[in-house]
């Protein structure tokens, strides 16, 4: 298998690389967009600020590949938000991040609701119906969250996840897919995540 | 919900896990990655590493044991210790640490603390702060240098303060090792905890002096901390994680099974 994890230039790529190792795979990290037309599976990491991963993805013009993709892609943290419309996570100043547009939603700051800290960091309980990325997890099965902001519910949402606020913690939409949380610290139920996305 | 955090913390030295009481006497524990792979198994929700040499020995963590502690878990962890600059941080997080976490190097400056938010975001950036109750005033001062106990300083810098101050900063977690307790199993100091949650918007993590499962129970229940941290207790065997996370669920505390 061709499993690419495209490289934007922000993130901690190595933890990703290494999770989809303790699974058998051997992945290519690459910022080259012929890779990613190449990939069989796609995996967009994404650590620090939307504006940063953005920013990335243009300079290493990177959007037209990853957006025309066909094959199964899998965004994780800000991966998985910079699939939707844009982001209000700026740089200080800025107006909204653009971001690539493939699912329609906007990417918002979760609330500070009383006692509640921020970041949202730590295991949570992600709510799904057991298909697709979550097929023979348990519904209500803890992962590891990383973030001030977070997406919507929206018609393509297939996880749950309550902080304050409900948000989306999973998404799929067609061949495009995204996590809020990372599978790849989420111990075995973020490993069965991973081997189910590289068996669809 | 958000479960709360069982954090072993393992105090590196010289490239094995080291335990000292009150920062002192440090005894050999075991290997590093022999230890973070035993606690991932055991339930453990993160990890902390601490070179407890590194700050005052003005040297860098030895960088290829996160690598390896990388490679064997797949859980979060944090690695402490002399990083100095945005390019220790760097290669650190490069290796596949989750967050680093500074103490010294942010007294000594406190715009790293900045620097490394802006540069990494501020779930990376845990800032850890010695404190120490001062027994005649009661007042909580922070202490510098203190994994080496000859250079350990007093800083005019109270607790309080600076909990504030490292949240300007833009630190996006803090640990506050509370030094009267550290290695002493009486509990950890519920006065000071729930006195800096009050002042903390911030994930929290509460460390220094468990000794019993209750004690892990009262940091969450009666300070409300995000986690609990803590080395002998599970280094020694004296509580199994599984054990730990069953008497808090019983108890009505929210943990990850």
């Amino acid at each position: 298998m061709k499993l690419v994890i495209i490289d934007t230039g922000s993130a901690n790529l190595n933890s990703v690389a290494q999770a989809l190792r303790r699974l058998g795979e051997e992945p290519r990290i690459s910022s080259d967009p012929a890779d990613i037309k190449a990939a069989d599976r796609l995996i967009l990491p994404g650590v620090g600020t939307a504006a940063a991963v953005m920013g990335g993805v243009e300079r290493l013009r990177l959007r037209e590949a990853i957006t025309s993709a066909t094959c199964p892609l899998l965004g994780i943290c800000l991966g998985e938000q910079i699939l939707a419309s844009r982001s209000l996570e700026s740089a200080a100043g800025e107006g909204p991040v653009e971001c690539l547009g493939i699912i329609k939603g906007e990417v918002a700051p979760l609330p500070r609701a009383a006692g509640l800290t921020l970041p949202h960091m730590g295991w949570n309980t992600v709510s799904h119906d057991g298909t697709g990325l979550f097929a023979g997890i348990p519904d209500g099965a803890y992962f590891y969250f990383v973030h001030s902001y977070a997406l919507p519910v929206l018609p393509e949402t297939c996880g749950r996840t309550t902080y304050g606020v409900e948000f989306t913690s999973a998404l799929a939409k067609g061949n495009f897919m995204g996590v809020q949380f990372h599978p790849e610290k989420s111990g075995r139920h973020g490993a069965a995540l991973l081997r189910n996305f590289l068996s669809l | 919900m958000l479960a709360r955090r069982i954090i072993p913390c393992l105090d590196v030295r010289e490239g094995v896990v080291v335990k000292g009481v009150q920062f002192r006497n440090h005894e050999v524990m075991g290997s590093i990655v022999d230890l973070a792979r035993r606690y991932a198994e055991e339930g453990a929700d993160e990890l902390v590493f601490y070179d407890i040499t590194a700050s005052s020995d003005g040297r860098r963590v030895d960088k290829s044991w996160v690598a390896r502690v990388a490679e064997v878990i797949d859980i979060p962890f944090a690695v402490a210790g002399g990083i100095r600059s945005v390019e220790d941080a760097r290669q650190i997080l490069a290796h596949g640490a989750d967050k680093i976490s500074i103490n010294s190097p942010a007294l000594e400056d406190p715009s790293l603390i900045t620097r490394l938010a802006d540069r990494f975001g501020v779930q990376c950036v845990v800032v850890g702060i010695d404190s120490y109750r001062d027994p005649a005033s009661g007042e909580c001062l922070v202490k510098q240098y203190t994994g080496d106990v000859s250079r350990t300083i007093t800083t005019s810098r109270r607790t309080l303060d600076w909990v504030e101050e490292a949240q300007r900063r833009g630190a996006g977690e803090i640990t506050l090792n509370m030094m009267n307790q550290d290695g002493m199993r009486q509990g950890y100091d519920l006065g000071q905890l729930s006195a800096v949650r009050e002042r903390c918007a911030v994930p929290l993590i509460a460390s220094g002096g468990a000794g019993a499962m209750e004690h892990f129970r009262d940091a969450f229940r009666e300070a409300g901390v995000d986690g609990a941290l803590a080395a002998s207790v599970f280094h020694k065997r004296t509580i199994a994680i599984p054990d730990l996370k069953a008497y808090l669920r019983k108890e009505g505390v929210c943990v990850r099974d």
